[in-house]
């Protein structure tokens, strides 16, 4: 068995009275690709908000290779209305901003792009070269830097070369065709040098064809990079075409998890998707 | 074009810029209405260039720049008053509690070195809000340092509400025009360094940014400190423009200013809110003077109508307005003066 990359334990998400994420609990394990699916509004991009650090949990825990990134329990006004369970089984809190979440080697795209507009392909990529600078603003500024400088642009073109998008390394990002902006946004993610890769419905709004070409690329990319990835989809040909395993939630709470097969064929899945027969 | 070729290019500019200068002023002489406008125009460049920095390259809507010009203002002018004429300049204080007089460039870094030490401590708790919030908590930072300055118990460091003269000032247009095109330099090449990629990522999709490792605070912090080091600065250059200095003078109204070239100039262009701010003083400050006075034709029998104290600032609504509805981005829009010269590729401009 391979070593866990990320154990969610517990995990309640409540926003006011509304329990969005509800104690779910998931392993990840090195060199996987897990989805996570469910229908509309069950959760799934709260979920990925609280492991990315974006939404600090109300209660539960998140740890990222064997070390604490989140944990939190209901304090405050949330002690009272609080309607989850393993009320009490949590006392710590640990928070960390996303910027240290994607430090540790966590990195994301998202739902509905978010490429940095006004800058080119090629400085979207470069962008994320900044976190692991060693520069400080003096000497980057003087030009002091230029060794890191260039290592950072060589490395830049090279992630765009893999992908193909060097060609137009020099456009604006935003006026790349829909698909070649997705693909950006997982190259912007790579350079970050992740070792978990969280995609927000990579193939959102994409044709067949597409949707295709996609999962060969996440296959090929997690090979390259070492990559272990956790996605959240809705094209259920990608996600039984590459996941090695899945998780199902339907209104905050999981609902099945396993290998395609067994997730296509569980009668709880079709019923959250297709509703049940009230006779 | 190589990299080294254009730096020639810039450098060879800048020393042209300078020879020209110099002419300029031989021709025309020091006291002259171009000599002034062009350098009240440089310090202004300067100032609305730093807040360029802020509000257009970071995203941060700070409406704080003249506080801190106000500081670097008064910490120029206080460290460098001769200790001859303190007795004359701290008459209701007794001369003044400070006991010695900096060279004048200790006391222009002396200057930014304040105003970036108050924008940190400042910064702490505003930066955490966000767009309009931020914009009331810095404007109101701004007039509680002119509040302070003013306060009758500093007196005997800032003068309280008196006049501050005598510090040593500039009479020809070159050092203003070194100091400004250093500051400005600085500036743009912090802009295209990754550190400066980083603030125009946080401009672009804070989300975004932070999700790619960008620590948000760290960075807009210091975006703050350095803007408001070249803001305090270019209140010390304008402190010697002006000969004298009071508080009175760094109202709101001075960071409209600012903000209206920086917004002509367009949020996001160095070279805009340069070209901006030399219009803008030139036309307040010049051109549209004529306005101002009441002017008779054919031998004072006819006067000319609407022509009176004030009209000025009326025909200049009106060319702001102008400018607003027809260059949304402003004259410049995010372009650079280089990127129009150079066709459609690279964006990587390095100029001074």
């Amino acid at each position: 068995m391979s070593r866990n990359v990320l154990h969610v334990e517990n995990v309640t998400m409540q926003f006011g009275g509304v329990v969005a994420v509800n104690n779910l609990s998931m392993d990840i394990n090195e060199g996987e690709i897990v989805a996570l699916i469910g229908p509309n509004g069950a959760g799934k991009t709260t979920a990925f908000n609280c492991v990315t650090g974006v939404y600090e949990p109300t209660n539960g825990r998140i740890d990222y290779m064997g070390k604490t990134i989140v944990e939190n329990y209901p304090s405050g006004k949330m002690k009272r209305s609080y309607a989850g369970e393993n009320a009490g089984l949590y006392t710590k809190r640990v928070v960390n901003t996303p910027d240290k979440i994607t430090a540790l080697g966590i990195a994301r795209t998202f739902q509905n792009i978010r490429l940095f507009k006004s800058q080119t392909v090629f400085n979207n990529v470069l962008i994320a070269m900044h976190m692991r600078r060693t520069s400080n603003v003096f000497s980057a500024t003087f030009r002091l830097n230029m060794k890191e400088e260039n290592q950072m642009r060589q490395e830049a073109m090279e992630l765009l070369k893999i992908v193909g998008l060097e060609g137009v390394a020099d456009e604006l990002a935003t006026s790349l065709p829909y698909g070649q902006q997705r693909r950006l946004e997982i190259v912007r993610a790579l350079a970050t040098h992740p070792k978990l890769l969280l995609l927000d419905e990579p193939a959102a709004g994409m044709n067949p064809q597409e949707t295709e070409e996609l999962g060969a690329f996440i296959k090929e990319i997690k090979d390259r990079f070492n990559l272990t990835v956790f996605m959240i989809e809705h094209h259920m040909n990608l996600v039984m075409g590459i996941s090695d395993r899945i998780y199902v939630i339907d209104f905050g709470k999981q609902i099945a998890e396993g290998t395609p097969e067994e997730v296509r064929d569980n009668p709880a899945v079709i019923a959250a998707y297709l509703g049940v027969d009230e006779e | 074009m190589k990299k080294t070729t254009k730096n020639l290019i810039n450098i060879a500019l800048l020393l042209l810029m300078f020879v020209g200068l110099y002419f300029l002023e031989q021709h025309f002489g020091r006291r002259s209405m171009l000599i002034t406008v062009l350098k009240k125009g440089a310090i202004y460049a300067l100032i609305a260039v730093s807040m360029n920095l802020l509000n257009g390259f970071t995203g941060l809507f700070s409406l704080g720049q003249a506080g801190f010009m106000l500081v670097g203002a008064y910490t120029y002018a206080v460290l460098t008053i001769p200790m001859a004429k303190r007795m004359a300049v701290y008459q209701y204080y007794d001369g003044g509690i400070i006991n010695f007089t900096v060279p004048t460039i200790v006391g222009i870094l002396a200057a930014g070195a304040l105003a970036a030490l108050l924008a940190m401590l400042i910064g702490m708790p505003v930066l955490r809000l966000k767009s309009d919030y931020l914009a009331i908590a810095t404007l109101g930072f701004a007039e509680i340092i002119r509040a302070i300055i003013q306060w009758d118990t500093l007196g005997p460091i800032t003068n309280g509400s008196n006049l501050l003269k005598t510090y040593p000032t500039f009479k020809s247009v070159i050092p203003v025009f070194a100091a400004a095109t250093i500051c400005i330099g600085v500036i743009v090449l912090l802009i295209n360094s990754t550190y400066g990629r980083a603030f125009k990522a946080i401009r672009d999709d804070e989300i975004a940014a932070e999700a790619m490792g960008i620590n948000l605070f760290h960075h807009k912090q210091m975006a703050f400190i350095i803007s408001s080091f070249f803001a305090g600065i270019g209140g010390a250059l304008l402190a010697m423009y002006q000969g004298s200095l009071q508080a009175n003078a760094f109202k709101a109204s001075m960071t409209y200013e600012i903000l209206l070239i920086v917004v002509i100039g367009g949020m996001g262009s160095v070279t805009g809110s340069v070209i901006a701010s030399f219009l803008f003083i030139a036309c307040s400050e010049w051109w549209l003077r004529f306005l101002d006075t009441e002017t008779y034709l054919f031998g004072g029998t006819v006067k000319l109508p609407l022509l009176r104290s004030g009209f000025r600032m009326v025909v200049f609504s009106v060319v702001i307005m102008i400018v607003v509805l027809f260059f949304r981005k402003g004259i410049m829009g995010e372009k650079e003066l280089w990127d129009l010269f150079t066709p459609k590729k690279k964006k990587e401009g390095i100029k001074p």
